[in-house]
């Protein structure tokens, strides 16, 4: 295992993000900000409570979900798509370095801001609402476990995206409405029975009902299954990783 | 001498079918700078992108070092530095931090001292905390190889480092690689610059078609294939070759002011001396003469046509 290859695309992974740190985290914020004004207060003050929830704590875990999966996939995509874009991939590809040692820096670096990004947005919230996290070891596993899958995520688009419009076409068409629709700003429950059906299909739900149960103590779906499907998804976007990888998919000819 | 790069029977064809490579076989020998000529798509970026470990070869294999580049691939690519064609850099980042990123990636430790060194051969050291971005193209160039010397390689590949670039930067660009011979590093270096070969390499390969027509010493080569040629100017121009001249193969020059006449050196008589005398007999007189050795970019466009 190359190990100093690893630290080395991760440490200048991270460089990146420093150095445009102002825009790397003031847009987030900025972001949150309204979203707590907006529905937090002129909205959330008519709705009240959600399951025996001031609305305004409510969105929480779904507004930092909404930030950690768009941030970790745009982060992680783009970070593999510039060498590709700019031609500097020869570089990885000509070193000793294998798949698991490329994937765990870049993926470890988008996880990582994503990372940052998510405790923000949550220092944030903490201004605007009162909030107490029921379960805070669970809170970081979800939370971590969220950066690291939809870095993964974003990893795959990133190899795949021939140019830049493919590279936001998938989290503008696919998991922008995933998040959206998997209850970030509202519960299961409050569906029609249809919709609460179709809804069981977005695996987003089962991420953001996990996350949330580690900040409430109650969920939409019962955290062993959120923990399942999660698990599930890391073990997915790994196996596309290494069969990527294996084959020189889009990457190696 | 023994080899630190073997290409055995490497073969490249790509999805579309396109052969770039046909079975090549090579040995690079430590220590000598190769350079391999050829047309442009003639398969020399294919060739070091294979044996580097960019593309995969479709069949043979490549060992450097002792190393298959395929079951072995750390052990040899640990040896092998690239220069790739295109100015590839990540243009927001510093000169020092990039050349710390390439080593970092081979796994090296950290050492500054070492690539600080580097940066100051390469003429880049008041520059190693500049943005890429603010560097010439010929600085960039530089950067690149700082980049593949970064990790210490024992050979290092040089895809066209001087395409486009100008006259005087690219014997800037000569000076580096003779310094880097001397350091023992192996430099294969691919170019359509026939000039560049020969006034650098020690072996010259040339490649079309994805396969190496002629790989030879250089000196030999010129030697062995060279053609030289004899250019007689006359006080008085013809219109047409005297019958007594006819055995010579003579062409004649620019408004016939000249003859010209093309002989092998390694022939055992070159004729130079009877054509004298019998061009004294035929009573055309001379005004001055000169020979001239054919170049290296001769003999390559004659092979190149020969399998065209």
């Amino acid at each position: 295992m190359n190990f100093t290859a690893v630290a080395s695309i991760y440490r200048f992974e991270m460089a990146r993000f420093f150095r445009t740190i102002t825009q790397s985290l003031v847009s987030p914020v900025l972001s949150t900000s309204l979203y707590f004004v907006v529905f937090g207060t002129a909205i959330g003050s008519r709705i009240q409570e959600v399951e025996g929830i001031s609305y305004g704590a409510f969105i929480v875990p779904g507004l930092i979900m909404l930030s950690v999966m768009t941030q970790a996939t745009s982060n992680a995509s783009f970070g593999i798509y510039f060498p590709k874009f700019m031609g500097t991939i020869y570089e990885l590809l000509s070193a000793p370095v294998n798949f698991l040692e490329i994937t765990l820096g870049y993926v470890g670096a988008a996880a990582t801001k994503s990372l940052f990004i998510g405790i923000i947005i949550l220092i944030t919230a903490f201004f605007f609402v009162d909030i107490t996290i029921a379960h805070p070891f669970a809170m970081i596993a979800f939370l971590v476990l969220t950066c690291i899958s939809f870095s993964l995520l974003g990893f795959i688009i990133g190899i795949w995206a021939g140019n830049f419009e493919q590279l936001q076409l998938i989290p503008l068409l696919i998991i922008t409405p995933l998040v959206f629709l998997g209850g970030s700003f509202y519960s299961v429950t409050m569906l029609p029975p249809v919709w609460q059906t179709i809804t069981m299909f977005n695996p987003v739900v089962y991420l953001i009902s996990g996350f949330r149960w580690s900040f409430f103590g109650t969920a939409d779906v019962s955290i062993g299954l959120s923990l399942a499907a999660i698990a599930f998804f890391t073990g997915a976007c790994l196996v596309a990783i290494w069969w990527i990888f294996r084959t020189g998919w889009r990457i190696r000819q | 001498m023994s080899s630190i790069v073997s290409v055995l029977s490497l073969r490249k064809a790509y999805a579309d079918g396109f052969e770039a490579l046909k079975s090549v076989n090579l040995e690079i020998e430590e220590g000598e700078i190769l350079a391999l000529l050829g047309p442009n798509g003639a398969g020399k970026t294919t060739l070091i992108s294979t044996i580097c470990g960019i593309t995969v070869p479709t069949s043979g294999a490549v060992v450097v070092g002792g190393f298959d580049t395929q079951a072995d691939f750390r052990g040899a690519r640990n040896l092998i530095g690239l220069v790739p064609q295109e100015i590839n850099l990540e243009p927001f980042e510093t000169v020092m931090n990039t050349v710390r990123f390439s080593r970092g990636l081979f796994g090296k430790p950290r050492n500054d001292a070492y690539l600080e060194n580097i940066l100051k051969k390469l003429s880049l050291h008041d520059k190693k905390d500049s943005k890429i971005m603010m560097l010439s193209g010929g600085m960039k160039r530089r950067v690149l190889i700082a980049k593949a010397l970064s990790h210490e390689p024992r050979v290092l590949f040089l895809d066209e480092p001087t395409a486009g670039v100008d006259v005087e930067l690219r014997k800037d660009m000569w000076n580096v690689v003779a310094d880097l011979k001397a350091d023992g590093v192996t430099i294969i270096l691919t170019t359509h610059y026939i000039e560049e070969a020969e006034a650098i390499a020690d072996r010259v390969g040339i490649i079309s078609k994805g396969e190496i027509l002629l790989i030879q010493d250089k000196a030999e080569m010129m030697a062995q294939m060279g053609k030289k040629q004899l250019v007689v100017d006359l006080a008085v121009p013809v219109i047409e070759i005297p019958a007594a001249l006819a055995a010579y193969s003579l062409e004649i020059g620019p408004e016939g002011a000249s003859l010209i006449y093309t002989y092998d050196t390694k022939g055992e008589r070159t004729g130079i001396t009877t054509l004298l005398n019998d061009l004294q007999k035929a009573g055309l007189q001379m005004a001055d003469m000169q020979t001239r050795q054919s170049s290296l970019e001769d003999i390559f466009v004659g092979l190149v046509k020969e399998t065209a």
